[in-house]
């Protein structure tokens, strides 16, 4: 294997050990900014479902406020969002380079879009299930956690892998701020320097990692439509003779 | 027992104003079966979703069972001159059963999970807990579904299985939105044959909404009859049946009864409906007092009047028989006259439906044309 890279690709085999750490950057930005998109986006989302017009807790001002900001952030293009947010990241994590840097800009690139799409994903919850819900006396957190989440379980997964898809895409831009990761590996490395195994190797990597979330996502969605993951069995117990 | 007291409802939407409620006052008494009819829009939904504060009635007065009365002025419900908390409001819906038309249990969880869904979170532990479903599954004959999920469940069943989550914390009073407008004839029979048998065991008072005079005729004991907000008629199941004070009684009496058929056959001018001169089309009533006796054979024999018969229809509602005949009144212009009093002396109730020139001089009683 080391043998056919070292042929095959001379210059990736050359600077293997940048190649892993950059790997690795884009993996720690992946999963730090994706742990803080998740919950963020799912508290908003979870927000504008609950408060728009009809919604269980409605409350027209929130809801507003919220799907303003939502709006705003989608329509700034990440990498001038990037540099636009550098006093802020430098304010809040008191630097605005390195992986540690490029954590809130990505976090503010990913959660309107995650917003919006868990959004959606709750609007699918049939409305006649809360209204069962709520005559069997459930309030808003029961509503909210037995209900809207529960249900909407397989749709969430969907979103997620889609968000988590693109957050891939984020991280790649974050070389501008010197986080590394595998985008300004290519650049520098590839492009820069004349080197075509490194872009293509890059790509090759971008696309494995798309397959596998893509893969994982929708086995888990469709292993989750109409039912639970795991069963726990009920059936009147026998008596043994 | 429930009791409401002129309830107004008023949804305030974009293309206006629509008055869903008008100043409904009814009183169910406690283990019946109270059927409320109407069309679709004419605010049965509603009404039965302002029962357990699914939707708040704009003003009015309502009573559940043995609690305190709750106000509701300016759309919010209070208790004793105190708004009522979410608490307050989540405790009076656990008290009050409820089921769909489209069943509305949650995809996700198992039968089991479904019915034990308003049993979790109110600190009963998990034997007990299974200990109630089983039960509950055994009370809607589904023991053997309890690890199935909803979507692999026909129709009834899925409707079996909310009814047994309805009941899970043994609520005093179950409501039921047009719970069998989405089966077939099968499901629909064993799901009412349900409600009756949970209402006779449990002494459950269930109020039900439908727009199917079938579904009332065949379990409610009492029931109203609403049309755009208004109850317009309001009794026991078999005096709608026997005598319906309305326009509107009348036409959901004749979509459940074969002798409904006849005002369909008169608007198509059908051969067999159609009288000749001196005849007379007649419908007759039979109620409780004169099932049973040979009266319109002695009507013939003792005036000469002669009866053709179309159709003929016989039901028992609550145990009690009630017959209708459709029929043309045929022989001299005073052997008909003579053979109406008879039967009216006798308890038949008489209404002419098409009169070939006999009637004109004549007083005419509950005359009724249709259509």
């Amino acid at each position: 294997m080391e043998e056919f890279i070292r042929t095959a690709a001379p210059n990736l085999y050359t600077y293997r050990d940048k190649f892993w750490k950059s790997f690795g950057a884009t993996f720690e930005m992946f999963w730090k900014a994706g742990g803080i998109v998740f919950l963020v986006g799912m508290f908003f989302g979870v927000l504008l479902v609950v408060t728009r017009k009809g919604g269980i807790r409605q409350n027209l001002v929130v809801y507003q406020l919220v799907n303003t900001v939502v709006n705003l952030f989608r329509s700034i293009p990440f990498i001038i969002l990037l540099i636009f947010l550098i006093p802020l990241t430098r304010a809040v994590v008191g630097t605005a380079i390195n992986v540690k840097g490029a954590i809130l800009p990505l976090v503010f690139g990913a959660v309107p879009f995650y917003t919006r799409q868990v959004e959606v994903a709750l609007s699918g919850v049939d409305a006649g299930k809360i209204e069962a819900a709520r005559s069997m006396g459930s309030g808003t957190a029961g509503l909210i956690f037995r209900v809207y989440l529960r249900e909407a379980v397989p749709d969430l997964i969907r979103v997620t892998t889609v968000t988590a898809i693109s957050l891939i895409g984020l991280t790649t831009m974050a070389g501008a701020v010197g986080a590394g990761g595998i985008g300004s590996f290519a650049i520098n490395y590839g492009q820069n320097q004349n080197h075509p195994d490194i872009v293509n190797a890059c790509v090759i990597v971008l696309l494995l990692l798309t397959f596998l979330l893509q893969g994982s996502g929708n086995l888990l969605a469709r292993r989750t439509h109409n039912r639970k993951l795991f069963v726990r069995i009920h059936r009147k117990q026998e008596k043994s003779i | 027992m429930i009791e409401v007291k002129h309830l107004n409802k008023t949804f305030h939407l974009k293309s206006g104003d629509v008055t869903a409620l008008r100043d409904v006052s009814f009183r169910v008494e406690k283990g019946s079966i109270y059927g409320i009819i109407g069309y679709s829009g004419a605010g049965k939904s509603t009404l039965v979703r302002c029962l357990n504060l699914l939707e708040y009635a704009d003003s009015g007065e309502l009573r559940i069972g043995d609690d305190r009365e709750i106000v509701l002025q300016q759309g919010r419900p209070a208790i004793g001159g105190r708004k009522m908390t979410a608490r307050q409001e989540n405790a009076l819906r656990r008290g009050i059963g409820m089921i769909f038309q489209h069943f509305n249990l949650l995809d996700r969880l198992t039968v089991f999970d479904n019915i034990a869904y308003p049993l979790k979170h109110t600190g009963k532990n998990r034997i007990r807990i299974r200990q109630r479903v089983m039960e509950l599954l055994e009370l809607v004959g589904l023991t053997d579904k309890a690890d199935v999920f909803p979507s692999q469940l026909s129709g009834g069943q899925k409707q079996r299985v909310a009814i047994a989550r309805a009941l899970a914390g043994n609520p005093p009073i179950l409501l039921s939105d047009e719970a069998t407008s989405a089966l077939d004839p099968e499901a629909t029979e064993s799901i009412l044959t349900l409600l009756k048998e949970l209402n006779r065991k449990l002494g459950i008072t269930v109020v039900l909404i439908t727009h199917e005079m079938a579904v009332v005729k065949r379990i409610a004991d009492r029931v109203a009859v609403m049309e755009e907000g208004r109850i317009v008629e309001e009794g026991s199941v078999y005096d709608l049946f026997s005598n319906p004070g309305t326009e509107i009684s009348r036409r959901f009496v004749a979509s459940s009864s074969l002798l409904g058929k006849i005002d369909r056959m008169i608007r198509d001018n059908a051969d067999l409906a159609n009288v000749r001169e001196g005849e007379l089309l007649v419908r007759l009533t039979f109620e409780k007092e004169c099932v049973g006796q040979h009266v319109l054979t002695s009507a013939a024999k003792e005036t000469g009047v002669d009866l053709n018969l179309l159709l003929a229809d016989a039901e028992y509602l609550q145990g009690s028989p009630l017959g209708g005949i459709v029929g043309i009144l045929s022989g001299t212009p005073e052997s008909i006259e003579k053979g109406i009093d008879y039967l009216r002396n006798h308890h038949v109730r008489t209404e002419v439906l098409q009169d070939g020139g006999v009637h004109q001089n004549r007083r005419t009683e509950s005359l009724h044309v249709p259509g």
